[in-house]
């Protein structure tokens, strides 16, 4: 009686596994298993190398500009981390106190990330662009009285990247301001009731409860950030058009770059395994680090 | 004192509607642009064009044969979406509430699989695809598809779940309902705002998506729109009015639905992520 | 048992007294079920379908050439209407989703009858070793090489494979040139007089460089380029290469037996330095790809460009008053300059398709004089049929001109590793922002030669 129930239980996740199966883990093995070949990926696989470690090596020691690639990634989340998400957090903060136009708010915050990238980055390129675009920005900037901010922000390759983690933070920042919200209105009013009548001013009950209290929330919105700005790639071919001499290069973009420009496919398996590893480590670092801090 | 409180609340208000102005700005611009020409569109620098060049449109919509890939759209994310709610949530109501062994293990690895992209595989799907004789299909693109969105949804959905209180399932089976009968009837109707984050982040997902499409299909006719929009920019990424005007036909569709929706989908984005909050205390427990 | 949650939903407690949403899904929900399951059913056995009430031999081609495609679109109208055989051209677009396009494809073995491959030659050998090529020698020799002597002998170079090739590929002719190019530098007639007065362009790597504070003075933007895109600066360097030190030493440096640290090449790669430094590049070249610098020159706001004469088609449909000329790139020594030219798009045939007779007839008939005639003067490109050149608008002609000149990377029979070149690639792009001096290039470049020499000499 049991064995069945357990077999009728089985139905139930069997399209899921089935799906998960055929879609996820056989290609993911199969990458795994090119990763370790020197292979062009047209050729007949027979005639292809085995190389062993020799693609992770040369990926570790032997590749600058996937490490540069890496570091601008890390540069694009990092801005998120700190720009996008403080800003969405006040954002949030700032609506669960008006609770008037809270809705007009949550609408039109929302708006940026229900567009595609590449929309986003085509528009973008169009309004930043000096050279060939409409040159708004710096256009503002002269009409404030503020000539000297400008720039050539996409031309530069010092101020490319920047300005590419900037348009990114204006298309992210909607999700992590609805998920704060939420999280904001979960805080029972009482407890902040409690606290004034205990005499507590409005930082320190911000300092007490509410901090404490978001820490889960901002640490899965973390996790979440890091995930999405490591892998962003569209909008950078939408901004800049493609990698910038390296100014612009992310691990995605090195990957495909890989795979088309120097057929090396079995390099960009290695390159993808990789990649995938550092965000593991990293997602694992977060939850460790922010473990430590709830206690 | 109230001087005080009155600026800080002008300075928040301030804020707010900065911030509202930067994410509806570059839309506006991407339309006034659109219906400008490519003499205009740098000289004429005011946000309502002098002119207005529909034009544009009509081109755009002819070159970009936008017309069949936004049908194709609509019909992908529809069953995408359809079929990652039934399916995770069933998978989901699983391992919510049903024993069978390797229930945890199983549960572990979609999550790890949400955390592990793998860039590149498009090429491996591709054969597989070519040897199930689904390349090239609709069928073979939305089963790609829901596996995207797989590990999220059913996490999501479990989550849900596991806080459901059992009552409501009890009295269910009481009734003589069956285990397929509890999730159909009691499982799923209850389970609206999760349902909203899942069909709206599902939804967004298959609509953007362009990559998996253009490798799966061999035909103009099976693309998606945003195919549709990639091969329109690679030839007109500089004709500005031109593309802007294909950029808006994109992004029409999906602001209309948002603002359609978005009592919906902002309610429940909302309540989903006090969810977000939920699991995130439970995934605190599992590490 | 009542409690108090917010899940409850009144009158749930007990199902049999049905509230209207269960009632919505329980009769509505599995008939939308059904019908989106008979919808993907029917869409996945579509094609099945489609394909029966075609006619009975079709083509299938895939191209990537945006600017083409309404005229390729005629020709399969004609052609059908000649012989009955229906020609499926389908665009992917841009050039760089095609080859993955095309690499995905060749994977899962469902190549179409006729394609291009794009890059270099390198990849071509490594589709013909798959076995995805048809060697066209023999169809090309009939009737005393009748096909063969239709074309220029430069487009056909790139397409061709010499005895004893370092590629290890089987002698013969691969593919099919549809058309010829060459890449030379343009400029805008009226910008340049009102430059220099004379309005003649520079012949001079000295006399082009010195026109940098010119254009600073009178806020104009210089050559613009689509460096953005690796392929269009090694272009320019290796035309520089050649003119420094010849075609013996540059080909030697690939071979290994010359380094890029010899005093030749940081002559090159000082070109750009100079280039850059005296302001006659336009800003963001390197931000460039090559639609966007077409945009520039054709509205007038460069007074230079680097590129090929497929431009001409472009910069028609984008400005077709522009009033512009087609020069070579200053030389910078005093031997005859050299530039790249020869086969500008050819196609393949698939080694595996079920209608091979049928896709070389066809590829004959479009490089007959006719359809090369028709298709040069709709797309203004040059035709690869040299026996079409009668009709060619004046500025395609100016481009033919230095025809002479021309070589092509595919045409040689060494290739340099693909990671040197995007490195040189690289390099030069990180001078011309300012980034790193020739020497510094040179040095990184020769470096990841010896580690491919390396590589190579293991395996």
């Amino acid at each position: 009686m049991k064995f069945k129930s357990s077999l009728e239980n089985y139905v139930f996740v069997l399209p899921a596994v089935l799906i998960f199966s055929i879609f996820y883990i056989y290609p993911f093995i199969q990458v795994l298993f090119l990763s370790f070949f020197d292979w062009d990926g047209i050729v007949s696989f027979k005639d292809a190398t085995f190389l062993g470690w020799g693609n992770f090596k040369e990926i570790i020691f032997d590749d600058p500009i996937w490490w540069q690639a890496m570091r601008n990634a890390g540069y694009i989340t990092l801005i998120a981390l700190i720009f996008q998400n403080l800003l969405a957090f006040l954002l949030a903060w700032a609506c669960d106190r008006e609770i008037r136009m809270k809705n007009f708010y949550r609408l039109i915050f929302f708006i940026p990330p229900v567009f595609s990238e590449i929309v986003v980055g085509l528009a973008w390129r169009f309004i930043i662009n000096d050279v060939e675009g409409a040159n708004i920005i710096n256009r503002m900037f002269a009409a404030m009285g503020h000539p000297n901010f400008m720039h050539s922000w996409l031309s530069d390759p010092k101020t490319a990247l920047t300005t590419v983690a900037v348009v990114h933070c204006w298309k992210g920042f909607g999700w992590g301001f609805l998920i704060f919200l939420a999280g904001l209105q979960t805080i029972p009013r009482e407890l902040y009731e409690a606290a004034r009548v205990d005499g507590a001013n409005a930082w320190e009950s911000f300092k007490k409860i509410t901090v404490p209290l978001m820490i889960p929330v901002t640490v899965l919105v973390a996790i979440l950030t890091v995930l999405g700005s490591m892998q962003s790639f569209v909008l950078i071919l939408g901004l800049v058009g493609g990698e910038f001499a390296g100014h612009t290069s992310v691990p995605v973009l090195r990957i495909l770059s890989s795979m088309r420009g120097s057929s090396r496919f079995g390099y960009a398996c290695a390159q993808g395994i990789s990649f995938g590893m550092v965000l593991v480590i990293i997602s694992f670092i977060q939850y460790r680090f922010s473990k430590k801090v709830t206690e | 004192m109230r001087i005080k409180k009155i600026t800080f609340n002008l300075l928040i208000h301030l804020l707010l509607i900065s911030v509202a102005i930067t994410c509806l700005y570059p839309l506006l611009w991407m339309v006034s642009a659109s219906f400008k020409t490519q003499d205009t569109i740098f000289k004429d620098i005011f946000l309502i064009p002098k002119q207005l060049h529909f034009e544009n449109y009509v081109f755009a919509w002819q070159k970009g044969g936008f017309g069949i890939n936004f049908l194709n759209s609509i019909f992908y994310t529809t069953s995408v979406v359809f079929g990652i709610v039934i399916i995770a949530s069933l998978a989901a109501y699983a391992f919510s509430r049903l024993r069978f062994p390797g229930r945890s293990l199983l549960f572990l690895v979609f999550i790890t699989a949400m955390m592990i992209p793998v860039p590149g595989s498009f090429v491996p799907l591709y054969v597989l695809l070519n040897k199930l004789h689904l390349r090239n299909t609709p069928l073979g693109y939305i089963l790609c598809m829901i596996n995207v969105g797989l590990s999220t949804s059913i996490f999501l959905f479990k989550t849900f779940f596991d806080k459901m209180p059992k009552e409501l399932e009890d009295a269910a089976r009481i009734d003589g309902c069956s285990k397929m009968g509890i999730w159909w009837h009691v499982m799923l109707p209850l389970s609206k705002p999760v349902l909203a984050v899942v069909v709206v982040f599902n939804a967004l997902t298959v609509w953007n998506e362009y990559i998996l499409a253009f490798i799966i299909f061999d035909s103009r006719k099976f693309m998606p729109l945003q195919v549709a929009l990639q091969v329109f920019q690679g030839e007109f990424v500089t004709n500005y009015p031109l593309l802007m005007a294909g950029l808006t036909i994109t992004a029409l569709p999906v602001i209309l639905v948002y603002f359609l929706m978005q009592k919906y989908i902002v309610k429940g984005v909302t309540s989903g992520a006090v969810f977000f909050i939920l699991l995130s205390l439970n995934v605190f427990v599992i590490l | 048992m009542k409690e108090q949650s917010s899940w409850a939903l009144p009158g749930l407690f007990g199902l049999r007294g049905a509230i209207p949403k269960v009632m919505f899904y329980k009769s509505h929900g599995k008939f939308l079920l059904i019908a989106l399951g008979l919808l993907l059913f029917m869409s996945g056995c579509g094609n099945a379908k489609n394909d029966a009430s075609k006619p009975s031999v079709s083509i299938s081609v895939w191209h990537w050439m945006t600017d083409r495609e309404p005229a390729l679109q005629e020709l399969a109208k004609k052609y059908v209407a000649q012989t009955g055989v229906k020609i499926d051209f389908e665009l992917f677009a841009p050039s760089e989703a095609y080859s993955q396009k095309i690499r995905a494809a060749a994977q899962g073995k469902n190549l179409p009858d006729i394609f291009g491959v794009l890059g270099e030659k390198k990849t071509l050998s490594s589709f013909i070793k798959a076995g995805h090529v048809l060697n066209l020698t023999s169809y090309m020799a009939e009737n005393n090489n009748a096909w063969k002597n239709t074309f220029f002998t430069e487009a056909l170079a790139v397409n061709d494979y010499a005895q004893g090739n370092s590629y290890g590929i089987e002698p013969g002719i691969y593919g099919v040139p549809i058309d010829i190019m060459t890449i030379q530098m343009l400029y805008n007639k009226t910008l340049l007089k009102e430059l220099t007065g004379s309005g003649n362009p520079p012949t001079k790597f000295e006399d082009f460089i010195a026109l940098g504070p010119k254009l600073k003075e009178k806020n104009m933007q210089g050559l613009v380029s689509g460096w953005g895109e690796g392929w269009m600066i090694d272009c320019l360097t290796n035309n520089y290469a050649f003119n420094i030190m010849g075609k013996d030493k540059v080909l030697k440096t690939y071979k290994g037996e010359v380094s890029y640290t010899d005093s030749d090449w940081v002559k090159v790669f000082s070109l750009f330095k100079q280039m850059k430094d005296t302001g006659v590049l336009a800003t963001g070249v390197v931000t460039m790809v090559n639609k966007t610098a077409e945009q520039l020159f054709a509205s007038g706001k460069a007074v230079f460009a680097f590129n090929g004469s497929w431009c001409v088609n472009v910069y028609k449909g984008m400005n077709p008053n522009l009033n512009y000329g087609v020069m070579l790139p200053p030389a910078a020594t005093d031997k005859a300059m050299s530039i790249w030219g020869g086969a500008g798009s050819s196609f393949m045939i698939n080694a595996g398709s079920k209608n091979k007779q049928e896709a070389v007839k066809f590829l004959k008939w479009l490089t007959e004089k006719q359809q090369q005639e028709s298709l040069s003067t709709v797309t203004s490109n040059l035709p690869a049929n040299k026996n079409s050149l009668a009709q060619l608008p004046a500025i395609l002609a100016e481009f033919s001109r230095n025809m002479g000149l021309s070589t092509h990377p595919n045409a040689w029979d060494v290739s340099e590793f693909t990671s040197v070149t995007e490195n040189l690639d690289r390099g030069v792009q990180s001078i011309i922002i300012g980034e790193k001096t020739p020497e510094q290039v040179a040095v990184e470049v020769q470096r990841v030669k010896e580690r491919e020499l390396v590589k190579k000499m293991i395996n």
